[in-house]
Formats: C-alpha cells, sequence, structure tokens
C-alpha cells in the first residue's frame, strides 16, 4: 500500500516528498535525512534566502526613491516641507509613500487587500442576486434578458476570466492545429509547399496577432453585440500559441516508426483505420508535447494581449494597476505576478499529467 | 505449371552513387504451395530484405516476384509476416495487436467470434495469460510470440517469417519448432523461413537454401531435407542423415563465406555502443 501511494505521490509530480515519507517511516534514516535536507530543506531555504534578498532589494530601493522625495520637496517647497514630508513617510502614512519596489511584507499586505476587496465584491454581487432575483424570474418568463451585475470585477473574478479566455484560446490552437498538423504530416507536398508561410507566421509577436485579429474581427462582428474584446484576445492567444502544437504534430506524423507503417502496410489498413489505429497514437507523444509548449505559451501571451485589447483578465488588472498609482498598487501587481506564475506551474503540471494517462511511451 | 511463389532475377540495392550497395543480385526461386522452405545466410546479407520484397513493402529494382503466377503489387494480408523487430504497436495489448489484424482480415465475424478466433491463436503461443499486457512489459521472447500469433491469426497463404525465434531460450524455441511445424502440417500453408540457425532449418524444413553474404546476396544452392514427418528433435538429432546435412550445408555456408571475406578488405566491427542517462531524469 505504501509503494503504491508512493508512486501516486511520484506521480503527481511530488516525488520530493518521498525520502520524508521512509524517514517516518524509519528506512534507510542516514540516505533519507541526506536526500531530505537535499530536496526539501534546501528548497524551503531558498525560499527564505530569496524572501531576504527581496526584502533587502526593496528597502535599498525604497530609501532611494524617500531621499529623492524629500530633496525634491526642499527643492520645490522649502526645508519646512521637507521636514514634514519625512516625518510623513517615516509614519508610515499612505498618502506620502515613495513609489517603488515593494518589500516582501507590502506584497502580503497586497495580497491580504485584494482578498478581502474579493470578498466584498463577492457579498455585494449576492446581495445584488437576491435582489434581482425576483425581478429576474419575471423578466426570464416575459422573454427578456435578466439584469446582469455590472460592477468592478474582483481579482478572483479576473482569474476566472483570464482561465476562461485561455482555455478558449488554447482549445481553438488544438482545433487548429492538430488536424492542420495531421494533414501535413500526412502529405509531403502539402509539407514542403506550406513550411514558409509557417515559418514565417511562426515567430511573430503576439501583439502583432492581436492587431491582425482585432482587424478581422472588428469588421466581422461589427453589428453583432457579442463580447469582441473577449473574442479577440482568445483567438490571437489560439494564434500565438498554436504554433508549437502544429510543428510538433507535423513532426510526429511524418516520423512515425517505420515498423508501425509496416504493419499497417502489410494489413492494408484503409486511410481512416492508418491514421486513427496506428499513425495518431504513434504521434501522441509529440502531440501533447507541442500542447504543452501551446498552453505554456497560451498563459504567457495573454497577459499581453488582455493587456492590450483591455479585454478583463489579469493582464489588464495588471495594466490598471500600475496605471492606478495608489500605495498599493505595486504590491498588487507583484502578487498578481505570482499568481500568473503558479497558475501557468499548474497548467504545465495539469498537462503533463494528462501527457502522462494518454501516452503509450512513458507510463 | 507455375510455382506458388516465384522470384526471378529479382535484385535489390540500396542508396545512390558510391553509396549504392547491391544488396541482393539475381535472386532466383520458386515455392510450391504448402511447401516450406528455410532461407540461413550470415546477419547482414540480405534476408530481411528479401522477406520485405516478398512482402511487397519494397520493390525490387530488377526481375519480377509471381504469386499465384500474378505480379504482388504492394504489400497485402495474405501473406503474413513475422517481422525481425516484432513490431507490435506499443499502444495495443496483446490482444489489440492480433485484434487489429483479424479484424481487417475477418470483417464478417461478430465480436464474440473476433474474440474467440483471437484467443485461439494467443492460447497457441501459450501467452493467454498476457492477453491484456501491453508489449512494454513482455519479454524480447513473448513479443516474438505475440506477432508469430498475429501473423497466423490472419490465415495468410503465405507465412513470412524473419528470424522468429531468435529471441528465445531453447527451451521455448524447442516447443515453438513444434507449434510452428504443427501449424505448417495443419494447415498446409506455405512458409518461407528465414533464419540463423542451420538446425532449425533442418528440423523445420522441405528445403533449406543459403543465401551466399552480401553484398550481391543470391541464392546458388539448394539442400533438400528428406526427413519424414512429423519430425521428432530428439530423433533428427540422433540421425547419421541429420549430421551429414548439417555439415554439408554448414561447410557450404563456410566456403561461401571465405571466398567473400577473402574478396573484401578488412571491415572492422564497433562496438553498438550509445550514450545512456541512467536514473536521471530532466528535471522539468
Ligand atoms: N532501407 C535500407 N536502406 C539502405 N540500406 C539498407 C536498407 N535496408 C537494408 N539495407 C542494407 O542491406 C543489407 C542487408 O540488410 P538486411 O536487413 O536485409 O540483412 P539481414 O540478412 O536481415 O541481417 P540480420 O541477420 O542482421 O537481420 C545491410 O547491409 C543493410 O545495411
Ligand atoms: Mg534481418
Amino acid at each position: 500500500m505504501d509503494s503504491k501511494f508512493i508512486k501516486t505521490i511520484k506521480w503527481l509530480g511530488l516525488g520530493f516528498l518521498e525520502p520524508l515519507i521512509n524517514l517516518f517511516q524509519g528506512k534507510e534514516t542516514d540516505k533519507n535525512v541526506r536526500l531530505v535536507l537535499r530536496q526539501i530543506i534546501a528548497p524551503v531555504l531558498s525560499v527564505f534566502i530569496f524572501l531576504g534578498v527581496c526584502n533587502f532589494g526593496a528597502s535599498y530601493l525604497y530609501n532611494i526613491e524617500k531621499e529623492r522625495k524629500i530633496e525634491k520637496t526642499r527643492a520645490d517647497q522649502g526645508g519646512a516641507a521637507a521636514e514634514e514630508m519625512e516625518r510623513c513617510i517615516d509614519s508610515g502614512e499612505a498618502s506620502c509613500k515613495p513609489n517603488s519596489l515593494p518589500s516582501p511584507g507590502d506584497v502580503k499586505e497586497g495580497a491580504k487587500a485584494l482578498w478581502a476587496d474579493h470578498k466584498k465584491i463577492s457579498e455585494s454581487k449576492k446581495a445584488f442576486k437576491n435582489k434581482t432575483a425576483k425581478i429576474n424570474a419575471q423578466r426570464k418568463a416575459s422573454g427578456l434578458e435578466p439584469i446582469k451585475y455590472t460592477g468592478r470585477p474582483s481579482f478572483v473574478d479576473q482569474i476566472k476570466t483570464s482561465l476562461k479566455t485561455v482555455f478558449a484560446g488554447f482549445l481553438l490552437a488544438a482545433f487548429l492545429a492538430i488536424p492542420a498538423g495531421i494533414v501535413l504530416g500526412l502529405s509531403e507536398t502539402l509539407r514542403s509547399s506550406l513550411n514558409w508561410i509557417i515559418q514565417i507566421l511562426k515567430p511573430v509577436s503576439p501583439v502583432v496577432w492581436l492587431l491582425l485579429v482585432s482587424m478581422v474581427i472588428k469588421t466581422v462582428l461589427a453589428n453583432s453585440d457579442s463580447d469582441k474584446s473577449f473574442i479577440i484576445s482568445f483567438i490571437s492567444v489560439g494564434f500565438c500559441s498554436m504554433w508549437a502544437t502544429l510543428v510538433n504534430t507535423t513532426m510526429g506524423v511524418s516520423s512515425v516508426d517505420k515498423d508501425f507503417l509496416n504493419v499497417s502496410k502489410v494489413l492494408r489498413l484503409g486511410v481512416f483505420s492508418n491514421v486513427f489505429k496506428v499513425i495518431l497514437p504513434a504521434s501522441i507523444p509529440m502531440i501533447f508535447t507541442g500542447l504543452r509548449i501551446t498552453l505554456s505559451v497560451s498563459w504567457m501571451v495573454l497577459i499581453a494581449i488582455e493587456l492590450l485589447a483591455q479585454s478583463p483578465g489579469l493582464g489588464s488588472f495588471v495594466w490598471e494597476e500600475f496605471q492606478n498609482g495608489a500605495s498599493n498598487s505595486n504590491a498588487k501587481i507583484i502578487v498578481a505576478m505570482f499568481v500568473i506564475g503558479f497558475i501557468g506551474f499548474m497548467l504545465d503540471r495539469i498537462m503533463m499529467i494528462i501527457q502522462k494517462l494518454v501516452s503509450f511511451d512513458n507510463n | 505449371m507455375a510455382a506458388f511463389l516465384e522470384l526471378n532475377n529479382v535484385s535489390k540495392a540500396f542508396g545512390e552513387g558510391a553509396n549504392r550497395v547491391e544488396v541482393l543480385k539475381n535472386i532466383n526461386l520458386k515455392i510450391e504451395e504448402s511447401e516450406f522452405v528455410a532461407i540461413v545466410g550470415f546477419t547482414g546479407s540480405g534476408k530481411t530484405t528479401l522477406i520485405s520484397l516478398i512482402a511487397g513493402l519494397i520493390e525490387p529494382d530488377e526481375g519480377e516476384i509471381l504469386l499465384n503466377g500474378k505480379p504482388i503489387k504492394g504489400p497485402g494480408p495474405d501473406r503474413g509476416v513475422v517481422f525481425q523487430n516484432y513490431s507490435l504497436l506499443p499502444w495495443l495489448s496483446v490482444q489489440g495487436n492480433v485484434e487489429l489484424a483479424v479484424k481487417k482480415v475477418f470483417p464478417q465475424l461478430n465480436k464474440e467470434e473476433r474474440e474467440e478466433h483471437i484467443r485461439k491463436y494467443i492460447s497457441m503461443v501459450n501467452l493467454s495469460s498476457a492477453l491484456q499486457k501491453r508489449p512494454k512489459v513482455l519479454s524480447g521472447g513473448m513479443r516474438q510470440r505475440v506477432s508469430v500469433a498475429r501473423a497466423l491469426a490472419m490465415d495468410p497463404q503465405i507465412l513470412l517469417l524473419d528470424e522468429p525465434l531468435s529471441a528465445l531460450d531453447a527451451l521455448t524455441r524447442g516447443s515453438l519448432q513444434v507449434e510452428i511445424e504443427r501449424i505448417w502440417s495443419d494447415s498446409k500453408k506455405t512458409v518461407m523461413l528465414i533464419t540463423n540457425d542451420v538446425d532449425e532449418g533442418i528440423l523445420l524444413a522441405d528445403r533449406v537454401i543459403p543465401l551466399t553474404p552480401g553484398p550481391r546476396a543470391t541464392l546458388e544452392q539448394v539442400f533438400n531435407i528428406g526427413f519424414s514427418r512429423p519430425r521428432d528433435k530428439a530423433l533428427i538429432n540422433a540421425d547419421p542423415n541429420f549430421k551429414k546435412e548439417r555439415n554439408a550445408i554448414l561447410s557450404y555456408l563456410h566456403k561461401v563465406g571465405k571466398q567473400r571475406s577473402d574478396q573484401e578488405t578488412l571491415n572492422i566491427q564497433l562496438p553498438d555502443l550509445k550514450p545512456q542517462l541512467v536514473n536521471r531524469k530532466l528535471p522539468f
């Protein structure tokens, strides 16, 4: 049972916990102590060192910024105002806080503020829902659109929106790239005739894709009342990120082991069976490697695209905070950075697990 | 009357220009229906190339290959092949691998009939206990047996066996040799067996035909094996004729091998080494 447990843990990518479990069971103490030191204690230590360095850097920058602010006040308004400013800064008053890199403590406060804000907004959403429940039921009965909550989205709402966009973009990429990759992989003629366009489009920046997509969407959906900014951003995400899957699928399909193809030939399988029973299963590992890259790229470009497209989500959250310039804006941006990083990491892990599930060669 | 399988002046070369290697040259071979023919030869002489030609996976540069008097056009399930490297599909179970073939060749069977058919052939190679296992977890010999079962389950007109027993231990090998002879005599299928084991050829085949060493390998001499059937390995081993046949074939192989190596310049065999990462995983 224990070995099964450890296997599951490893399978989830948590293999670093294995020595700790072994240690608790008193197995091979010496070896496991060393492993625990290396695999658990050392990483935890590195977190503290990281926080320390951040703290040091932040306070260093803070002091420079503080001096500058005081000097500037002295130059503009004279000595008394400068002393007043210094006192104000030291008292921690939010209004005269120097605008610099936030310290880990500030970031923690920022995270708390975001959470409190989220709670408040969900409260008011709930209240709104209760209030409008009756009216909305009536409106629905008479075939009208229900009244929607139009207040400011919370940080958590932004995360949800971003995830929605990234999944839409990822699905679009998969739906375009996998079939196209299969067709290209099967036909050498198509492959060599379309190679140039792939090679040219692959390195195009997300920004350009966004502009291109919005040019098209603006015209196509001119008279529709659908959520244009969402459509534009997910399509751009899809176009930016599909290339890894396209190239990998093409590679996978065109380089299927000759032995497998010989089996298919000897059995004289039809095109359909050949593709679905031999070629596709053989290329699944490659396709999934491509999909995994696609998902990471989607998540990465999404932030930039949301920022530019003004579509709701983490990207626009970061941009709004940056422009907002409130005393804890910088801290919130750093919180968003870690949330973005963590979600990206989780997405990659999920893809890795799916890849293990469906691949024949590594389970 | 034309033979069942006929190869007329078949030649095959690989590569272009300076890298061109003439692997097979002027192969002539006639195999009658229900005959059991063994081809023995040195490694790298072109045995697999010969099988691939007959299977239709590659085309001859010169000459023609006739099956039932008609030139073969590409591969087909009428010729069951047991590939030297098993060629099992790793994402399918043992049953799935055989099923792929059975489904294609016997589309008229319903699910139960098909499963029974599959089980029959899998139990014939003693793999009933591994029915649901993936090839990856099987030993080399077990994989080879799956490959044999797949070819047999197709009920082909001719079985092309490319060193089907070479990965097996002597005991399993012996019992599968018995199986192969039994299957052959029950079904009266034509069998072409590639082997590097002269004893195996003598034990099983009506004719043993050595392939001369490559390049430009060809079939020159035929050894007819007259032992009565069914053959018993122990009895045959004790038979003085067996020793005679065996020595005749071996000294022939030795002679053509020596001729060849006299012609060849020194050939240094490099060890087949690959760098390996032992117990190391990529960190990401
Ligand atoms: N597709 C190919 N392209 C180029 N050369 C090839 C190809 N297939 C085989 N050869 C060459 O043809 C020669 C014969 O190969 P083949 O695989 O037929 O030998 P074999 O008799 O089956 O050897 P073994 O007993 O080791 O299986 C070898 O020198 C090999 O390098
Ligand atoms: Mg071979």
